[in-house]
């Protein structure tokens, strides 16, 4: 994910951490995130990923007068599915992130994405996966690296293969 | 609130409940705030009819975060050094998570105490959905 602006503002640490279950007042409350050692509001540690937000181009997000896979009228409003078996261009497969300065409310960041390696791989559960890695830097408003990811996506040749549900 | 590398020891676990029946609107939720709307985790119809799978599930980055506030909550908050996780089977509506910590070392990088753990979500059926590495700063 690339983002020339990334504003990390206080509205959106809020419903990132309302979305993972997180009410830990360091991530909403002034005042009480003021008296932390974190001194301030701070973003939970996957919040980064929302710099999808701001990538013009990311491919998950529909988009005025595009086409869009998901069902409207139809099941799909493509006539193929982007990727491979499983629809949706692909699954994610690992994250890593090294911290390297607290991300803090009002920071606004810049995501610069390069590729990383690909392998392939034989599944048991959905055939052929073809794995490729990416490197995110964010960095803040003084050019300070403030979070680096590694992302790695996979894409299978089939959706994958479910254990046999159990009754409930 | 942080945590001390005097009081840890290897082989220390913490543990918690991060969510009981995962709800689809969490997973809604989680599609608003981090931006990815990919169909797989909100569209049943396209999930079903079109990518083959029985029903939608989460985000692995849900899951990520959910296991983030296990940490953040037993490290302190701005602690993390490291955060990093392989997703080994997929999260669905209905599931029941838990998560652990293991502390598997106390090291020291540039003059700051650091505790390295192993990290492993489960479902109710015992099933590892998440499995990585964190690595946080501690006091003396």
């Amino acid at each position: 994910m690339s983002a020339k602006k990334f504003p990390v503002e206080a509205g959106h640490i809020l419903m990132f951490a309302r979305s993972i279950g997180d009410e830990n007042p360091v991530y909403t409350d002034e005042e009480k995130a003021k008296a932390t050692e974190a001194g301030g509001i701070i973003a939970p540690p996957t919040f980064v990923q929302a710099s999808a937000q701001f990538d013009p181009d990311y491919f998950l997000r529909p988009k005025v007068g595009q086409p869009w896979f998901g069902s409207g009228k139809n099941p799909t409003g493509v006539v193929r599915a982007p990727g491979g078996g499983g629809g949706g261009g692909g699954l994610h497969a690992e994250q890593h992130y090294e911290y390297h300065r607290p991300l803090r409310a009002g920071d606004v960041l810049t995501a610069e994405t390069k590729p990383g390696k690909t392998w392939e791989k034989e599944g048991k559960r959905s055939g052929k996966l073809i794995f490729s890695e990416s490197v995110t830097e964010y960095r803040n408003q003084d050019g300070e690296l403030v979070v680096t990811a590694r992302g790695v996506g996979v894409r299978t040749e089939r959706p994958v293969e479910q254990p046999a549900k159990k009754e409930a | 609130m942080a945590l001390s590398a005097s009081k840890l020891k290897v082989g220390d676990e913490h543990t918690a409940r991060l969510v009981e029946d995962l709800k689809r609107t969490q997973i809604v939720q989680y599609a608003g705030a981090s931006g990815d709307y990919n169909p797989l985790h909100t569209d049943e119809i396209f999930t079903t009819q079109v990518a083959g799978y029985p029903s939608v599930f989460a985000h692995g980055m849900l899951t990520m975060g959910m296991t983030g506030k296990m940490l953040t909550d037993w490290v302190g908050d701005a602690r993390l050094t490291k955060y990093g996780v392989r997703f080994t089977s997929q999260v669905w509506p209905g599931d029941t998570l838990e998560a652990k910590a293991t502390v598997k070392a106390l090291t020291e990088r540039d003059g700051v105490k650091l505790v390295e753990v192993d990290v492993a979500t489960t479902n109710q059926d015992g099933v590892v959905v998440l499995s990585g590495y964190a690595e946080a700063r501690v006091d003396p």
